[in-house]
């Protein structure tokens, strides 16, 4: 096969190229023609027009582009929408809406976890997903022992949450609004 | 970004085929670090193999009591599998002192062997960098290198290896499984894996053009106290200054390596029979004929404290 050419050479005109792609966005079946480069952020914000999800640095540094994806968050912006064929995924808009808040945003209201606004939904986001890495023991770098069930604790929160910067400074109300939801839901 | 053709192969034979047959194409994973190279143009490939969906994100046990880590593993699912917590302690560590949650939810066990160095002359474009234009020079060798590699640099390139899980996987002797072009299998230890700069430190390991990594195997479990010490500039979520992934007997005995100090995990094993003897007398063989500059020498004193600490640790 080495040196076969099955496939001719795409040549670099830096032309748009276009693919399709199909995924589930907040319970909705979405297909989009996207250039390959569109980031799964900015198919969520500039096509979907789903703008709850911010673009920090868009450089996985920030956190605030942070979705719920097949369960799992990630950075939206660090990857590519034609690479979740089939995906489900969860933005700021599917957690909650101002009618029914989902008990994340409750609690960020309550405790004051944002000041300015512009990561919260990613903080959020994040800290639905923490809650749910813990529930699922995954360890992390502050769980002191690897065999054992990682707790909801101050320290666990401050080290999982370590993506998702805040400019403003709400750690600690983040922190107090995430430890009501654990206690909540146990 | 430049723009690019996207493929989905059947199988990773397809996929090492495509890359190879395809100029300038590239295999892309969790892309966490080659989708922020391609935005910096840093990375420009024309075509881009995705080889998620390939069926290698299992972790498997092996007839030599070992594990077979497919190469989609994510860092997350590896950091978090039973027989990783319970007997590759220094690998969890690892693996969990990188990046961030978001992170390691997408990043895989090859692109981390593979991710690319964060010099910073690398990433300014402005800059000289032999790594990301040879020829160029290196802006480092006389620039900001606080970070920088301390040993097995060259006068072209002074760059470290970023990652944490590359360290663990190099005191574990990990071997790396590959699948080529032509569909032959090859496996390669991992100290042969990354290379050090010499005059070429724009290839960062030992792979052929469209070779592609399918997993990594893990030898059977080594007794001991698996210890992964990080020094960083912040808590959580930054690239380490020095660090110690080590498996250690309450005697000191046992083995270590060193990140954050050159362009590949740092280990001598000779120097490791002096364990017991306390962390000086191995870092000073270690470190033998390291090049420190001004601003990184302190990376010297910083391993022989790091190591001092995993040795107090295992001896409690």
């Amino acid at each position: 096969m080495v040196g076969a050419t099955a496939t001719a050479a795409p040549t670099r005109t830096d032309e748009p190229v276009l693919a399709t792609v199909t995924f589930t966005v907040n319970g909705q079946r979405r297909e989009l023609e996207l250039d390959t480069r569109t980031s799964l952020l900015d198919a969520a914000r500039e096509h979907l027009h789903l703008t709850g999800s911010k673009k920090g640095c868009d450089h996985g540094q920030c956190g605030a582009c942070t979705m719920i994806v097949d369960g799992r968050r990630i950075n939206a912006c660090l990857t590519l929408a034609i690479m979740h064929q089939g995906a489900e995924i969860t933005t700021i808009e599917g957690l909650g809406q101002p009618d029914h808040l989902h008990p994340m945003q409750a609690a960020f209201v309550k405790h004051d976890g944002y000041q300015c606004g512009y990561c919260t939904p990613g903080q959020i986001c994040s800290g639905v997903a923490v809650l749910e890495e813990i529930k699922a023991g995954i360890p992390s770098h502050v769980t002191a022992d690897l065999e054992a069930t990682p707790q909801v604790t101050e320290a666990e929160i401050r080290e999982r949450m370590s993506g998702n910067i805040c400019r403003c400074g709400a750690y600690s109300n983040i922190v107090e609004a995430m430890t009501e939801v654990a206690g909540a839901r146990a | 970004m430049k723009s690019f053709t996207y493929e989905r192969p059947g199988s990773p034979a397809e996929a090492a085929a495509a890359v190879a047959r395809t100029p300038e194409a590239k295999f892309i994973a969790g892309g966490t670090n080659l989708l922020d190279l391609m935005k910096l143009q840093i990375e420009t490939p024309r075509h881009l193999v995705d080889v998620n969906g390939l069926g290698l994100d299992t972790v498997e046990p092996t007839e030599e009591g070992g594990l077979r880590i497919g190469a989609l593993v994510r860092n997350t699912d590896l950091a978090a599998h039973p027989r990783v917590r319970t007997d590759y302690g220094v690998l969890a560590r690892a693996l969990l002192a990188g990046a961030s949650g978001q992170l390691r939810n997408k990043a895989t066990t090859a692109g981390n062997l593979l991710q690319r160095t964060r010099c910073p002359y690398f990433y300014d474009t402005a800059q000289a960098c032999n790594k990301r234009q040879p020829g160029s020079g290196c802006s480092a060798l006389d620039g900001v290198s606080r970070q920088l590699a301390v040993i097995g640099g060259s006068e072209a390139c002074i760059a470290t290896h970023p990652g944490d899980m590359a360290v663990a996987m190099r005191v574990l002797d990990a071997t790396v499984e590959t699948i080529d072009a032509a569909g032959a299998a090859r496996t390669i230890p991992i100290a042969e894996f990354h290379r050090l700069p010499g005059d070429e430190p724009s290839r960062d390991t030992n792979l052929e053009p469209g070779e592609l990594i399918t997993a990594v195997m893990l030898p059977k479990p080594v007794a001991g106290t698996h210890i992964y010490r990080k020094v960083r500039d912040r808590a959580s979520y930054a690239y380490a200054l020095v660090s110690v992934a080590a498996i250690l007997g309450k005697d000191g005995s046992g083995h270590v390596a060193f990140g954050g100090v050159a362009h590949k995990p740092w280990r001598v094993e000779a120097a490791e029979t002096d364990l017991p003897k306390g962390a000086k007398a191995v870092t000073e063989q270690v470190f033998a004929g390291a090049k420190p500059t001004h601003e990184n020498a302190y990376k010297l004193k910083l391993a022989e404290r790091t190591l001092g600490a995993a040795l107090n640790q295992a001896r409690a």
